[in-house]
């Protein structure tokens, strides 16, 4: 081990992987550089310097763009060991946070996004970061609340053995953080973050381009570049920026996605061997290059400097869950009391007054439109999808060439389509209720073939040896066995779907190209209406009746079906 | 020297009448250990014996301080235990082992938490890691080593922290029975030949071979509530081979003194005395049930009936013949038992005429005579049938009989209890279950 060799030094100095780590590194940080260049500028900047629809730009855009998604990746982290921690450790905030976490989940975001663009504004007047935190904000709430659920539900099932053994070795609660729990919730959370990821694009694309009454704001990046291009009707444009995104989701999956997913797979706590293990050539640059361990072990020698820090607990600390007081339970749902009351207050004095019954019934009919618009798009997805997905699903060779390009398309933000699909409505004069429709799944229907196709490869071969054996064929296999095999998997991707196409209604039944609006009847567009006019009433009004629909549907309908199918159709 | 020092010195452990229960939810108590007395003195391997469910586990959480007794009081060499103490470690049956950590790291974790130097870390974890016969594995993943071989790892990370009392929970019921042999005996020579670093020993095991070859005394454990039925010292030296007519006789005492302890009728009544739901024989439908296949139900039927046995066998035979653990074979001898298809007596098994013609017979009648004895002998199956009898409609809820049977027992007992009589009565065909309405029927589903 300690033989000499000739040109050590060398070796030592940089292996072949170092190199290209140096300029992957050096790259990161000049983007950093590049990108935060601006940001304390005046916002009279902004319209000082418009936006260009120079395809020179497009780089510093895109790199604008990413930036604030990873931003708001960092704040999920951030928001993710904290919030999740606390419902997890304590069973009384438990009560609260954890519902709060699942409503969250389900409302439609950009819905948000007026109101805290003018929040954040006043935070910083007159600042260009102001708006940034907006957008990253809106980007947050796109990432956070599905890896803080994921988080919390693996706090919830570390095993038991585990937890007796940090527990016998007298762990500090900081150590056993690091040591076990993170560790223990990595692999699920690291799914969590990329699905996040894939999905924010949609929502950064959205959030940087907004006008909320006078307001107007356009920050540099790639949904403003296309925001621009068609307010100018550029179709070249527009098609660079399709492009440029290719590129950053392309490259975005290559650096991030698939080292991380490799990456989390030593994590994982069923001990065997993965049937195939994933491989990716980045992470194995990283593995290789001194630097990166390096920046490894500095991570590990900081986690064991701040656990030398914490003092051991002492007795019957670390036993069970934070205790329950009579007294303090009470203080607690008087707290919650107070809270609940003071909230419905304040929502009930912004409303009466401004809006009126007839009002909130009539925005509850939009609603419904929308609501038959998205089953019923779901329903045509479906009917086209499933018996796709099952059919590729079943060929490991065509799995392994669709199931990436779903997965790259689900993550591609299909807002950047939208302009294309307005021209035409606009040029042949399309009616709009039915035309623009297609636009809310657009995106969200690659959801439901990625979730089928894993499903279709994962049913046993046994399984299908014997549906041949018997001669099982036709409608009858589809019946008995193709359908049911992938209805887990199909429901998973159909509440995504769902979930994203009431958000991408508020883009969608409002669209405009040069001067012309596509309007179509849904809430979507009363929504974005009352955003454009700046009238919070109606705003919030809107976001609270989707909210209901949202919520409502999700429980008498999805999750019921979730559980039907999970019970009933597991093949485990 | 050992023997004249524990004479003066208090004992490694000493467990006083400890008593545990779990709230449930309607505000009662589930009761799972009661009155448990346990002495460890140095130099002593004591053994923990009992089937699932009969506390033992709880037991050794309750010494490792990681719960919190209802009642009386444990002390670690005088010292009363509140909590994880050092001086007292574990090892899994699951081995516990963090897969994310190599096995040094794995070794090393205990020793961080106590905030020593990296050098002195290293030191102890390397030369734990060499006791136990790990070299050369030191920067392997558990995911890449044999069943054993993470073991070893869960005996080295307890061992590098030098404890005084290792406690070790069915630390071999996940190894096959070759490497658990192996891991065994070199648990043993360590012990015997004084390297590793401990004084004491409790192990917990529902394998009665295993706690006859390695402890010095045995406390069988009873279940509902969990207690110790009785202590047997082990005095055969060392090695211990299990072929010995002397270890084979004490094996057969022990088969002996779990059976009858639990059936005699004498346990019975004063289970119906003393309110208490024994599991054995059926007393009213408060009685928890075991899970068990009729699969297994005729075939140790069949395997009794059928020659060398002939309708009577000796029960540490069998488990071996069958290579079944005292965990499988004794909720199916005990089935029978209470389906009086068998007698269950001085550690062997003896059919009753009805399992002799049950044997005998064809499967209609087998599911006749089985018919005929579940609504006689298992009260919870008759009191199904007869409301199902007493309704228009011959149905009902689930949650019917579930909230009966809560009135006796916890929420898991009454769930497996329930199905337990689910799955004897479709066997004999008395009434059907739909477990997507969770609902019970008398019909035949098409």
């Amino acid at each position: 081990m300690n033989r000499t060799e000739p040109f050590a030094f060398v070796r030592d100095l940089a292996s072949r992987w170092d190199a290209i780590a140096i300029v992957v590194v050096i790259g990161i940080l000049t983007f950093f550089a590049e990108a935060s260049r601006g940001l304390f500028a005046p916002i009279s900047g902004l319209t000082a310097a418009p936006l260009s629809l120079d395809p020179v730009h497009l780089p510093f855009y895109a790199a604008r763009t990413t930036l604030r998604m990873f931003t708001a990746l960092v704040l999920s982290l951030l928001f993710t060991f904290t919030y999740a921690t606390w419902a997890a450790k304590s069973a009384r905030a438990e009560k609260l946070l954890v519902p709060m976490l699942d409503i969250l989940q389900s409302v439609p975001i950009l819905g948000f996004l007026s109101v805290t663009v003018v929040f954040f504004m006043s935070l910083v007047p007159g600042r260009v970061l102001g708006a940034e935190f907006a957008s990253i904000f809106v980007i947050f709430t796109s990432q956070a609340w599905n890896m803080a659920f994921s988080f919390y539900q693996s706090l919830r099932t570390v095993p038991d053995e585990l937890c007796d053994c940090c527990g016998s070795f007298r762990l500090s609660p900081w150590m056993r953080f690091w040591r076990l729990e993170v560790p223990f919730a990595m692999p699920a959370l690291l799914w969590n973050m990329m699905m996040s990821m894939s999905g924010s694009w949609f929502f950064v694309v959205a959030s940087e381009a907004i006008v909320v009454g006078h307001t107007n704001i356009a920050l540099p990046g790639v949904g403003s570049y296309i925001a621009l291009a068609i307010e100018q009707g550029n179709l070249h444009a527009i098609g660079w920026a399709i492009a440029t995104m290719l590129v950053v989701i392309l490259l975005y999956d290559q650096l991030i996605f698939r080292p991380l997913v490799v990456w989390g797979d030593r994590f994982r706590i069923d001990q065997e061997q993965g049937a195939r293990a994933p491989h990716s050539w980045a992470l194995t640059m990283m593995q290789r290059s001194r630097i990166v361990s390096a920046l490894r072990v500095l991570f590990f020698a900081i986690v064991r400097w701040t656990s030398r820090k914490t003092p051991r607990p002492r007795a019957l600390a670390t036993l069970a869950r934070a205790g329950t007081g009579r007294r303090t339970d009470l203080l607690w749902f008087v707290l919650l009391c107070v809270l609940v009351g003071l909230a419905l207050w304040r929502i009930a004095l912004m409303l009466i007054g401004e809006t009126s019954l007839p009002e909130a019934l009539q925005v509850a009919g939009l609603a419904s439109i929308t609501l038959l618009r998205v089953m019923v798009l779901i329903a045509l997805a479906s009917l086209l999808w499933v018996p796709i997905g099952i059919w590729v699903g079943l060929r490991p060779r065509a799995t392994q060439i669709v199931q990436p390009v779903a997965q790259f398309l689900a993550a591609f933000p299909a807002n950047l389509l939208f302009p294309a699909a307005v021209f035409g409505i606009v040029t042949w004069k399309l009616n709009p209720d039915l035309w623009l429709s297609p636009l809310m799944i657009l995106g969200t229907q690659w959801y439901i073939l990625f979730n089928v196709i894993a499903g279709a490869s994962a049913m046993p071969v046994e399984l299908r040896y014997a549906a041949q054996n018997f001669g099982v064929s036709g409608s009858l296999w589809w019946r008995k066995i193709a359908l049911p095999g992938v209805l887990p998997y199909y429901v998973t991707g159909a509440i995504t779907a769902s979930g994203g196409s009431w958000n991408a209604a508020i883009l969608a039944e409002l669209a405009s190209w040069r001067n012309v609006e596509v309007k179509a009847h849904g809430i979507g567009a009363y929504i974005a209406e009352a955003t454009t006019a700046g009238d919070f009433h109606r705003i919030i009004l809107g976001i609270a009746i989707m909210s209901l629909f949202v919520v409502a549907i999700n429980r008498v309908f999805w999750r019921p079906l979730y559980y039907y199918a999970e019970r009933k159709f597991r093949l485990t | 020297m050992n023997s004249v020092m524990s004479h003066t010195i208090a004992p490694l452990l000493t467990v006083e009448a400890v008593r545990k229960a779990f709230p449930k939810p309607d505000g009662g108590e589930l009761l799972v250990l009661e009155g448990v007395n346990v002495k460890l003195e140095a130099g002593q391997i004591v053994g923990l014996l009992g089937r699932s469910g009969s506390g033992k586990s709880t037991l050794l959480r309750l010494i490792a301080g990681l719960a919190e007794p209802s009642g009386g009081s444990l002390y670690f060499r005088g010292q009363p235990i509140t909590g994880p103490v050092e001086g007292i470690s574990m090892v899994f049956q699951s081995f516990a082992l963090f897969p994310w950590l190599t096995v040094f790291e794995n070794v090393a974790l205990g020793l961080e938490a106590q905030h020593m130097a990296k050098a002195e870390i290293r030191k102890r974890s390397l030369a734990a890691i060499d006791l136990i016969g790990l070299d050369g594995f030191e920067s392997a993943y558990p995911r890449e080593l044999s069943g054993g071989m993470r073991q070893r790892v869960g005996f080295a990370r307890a061992l590098v922290v030098h404890p005084d009392v290792l406690l070790m929970d069915e630390p071999f019921s996940a190894l096959d029975v070759l490497t658990a042999e192996t891991l065994r005996t070199d648990f043993l020579d360590l012990w015997a030949e004084g390297r590793a670093p401990i004084k004491g020993v409790i192990l917990v095991t529902h394998n009665i071979e295993e706690a006859v070859l390695m402890c010095d005394r045995i406390l069988v454990f009873g279940s509902n509530p969990g207690r110790i039925l009785s202590e047997i010292n082990v005095t055969l030296p060392q090695p211990r081979k299990r072929l010995d007519p002397s270890f084979r006789e004490l094996v057969e005492r022990i088969y002996v003194e779990m059976t009858s302890h639990r059936t005699g009728a004498a346990a019975a009544a004063a289970a119906v005395a003393s309110g208490r739901t024994e599991r054995f024989p059926g007393l009213g439908i408060g009685s928890v049930l075991p899970r068990v296949s009729s699969n297994l139900l005729s075939g140790l039927i069949e395997t009794v009936a059928a020659p060398p046995f002939n309708g009577t066998a000796d029960l540490p035979k069998i488990a071996s013949d069958l290579q079944m653990e005292i965990d499988e074979l004794f909720p199916v001898a005990e089935t029978l038992q209470l389906m009086r298809f068998a007698e269950v007596e001085g550690g062997d098994i003896k059919l009753t005429e009805a399992g002799l013609a049950f044997a005998n017979a064809g499967l209609d009648e087998r599911k006749r005579i089985f018919a005929r004895h579940l609504l006689t002998y298992v009260p919870l199956a008759a009191h199904i049938r007869r409301v199902l009898d007493e309704r228009a409609s011959h149905a009902a809820r689930k949650s019917r009989f579930i909230d009966e049977l809560e009135d006796f027992m916890g929420e898991d007992d009454a769930e497996q209890t329930l199905r337990a009589v689910v799955s004897l009565a479709r066997y004999a065909e008395v009434f059907a279950y739909n477990d997507e309405t969770a609902a019970f029927s008398l019909e035949n589903p098409v």
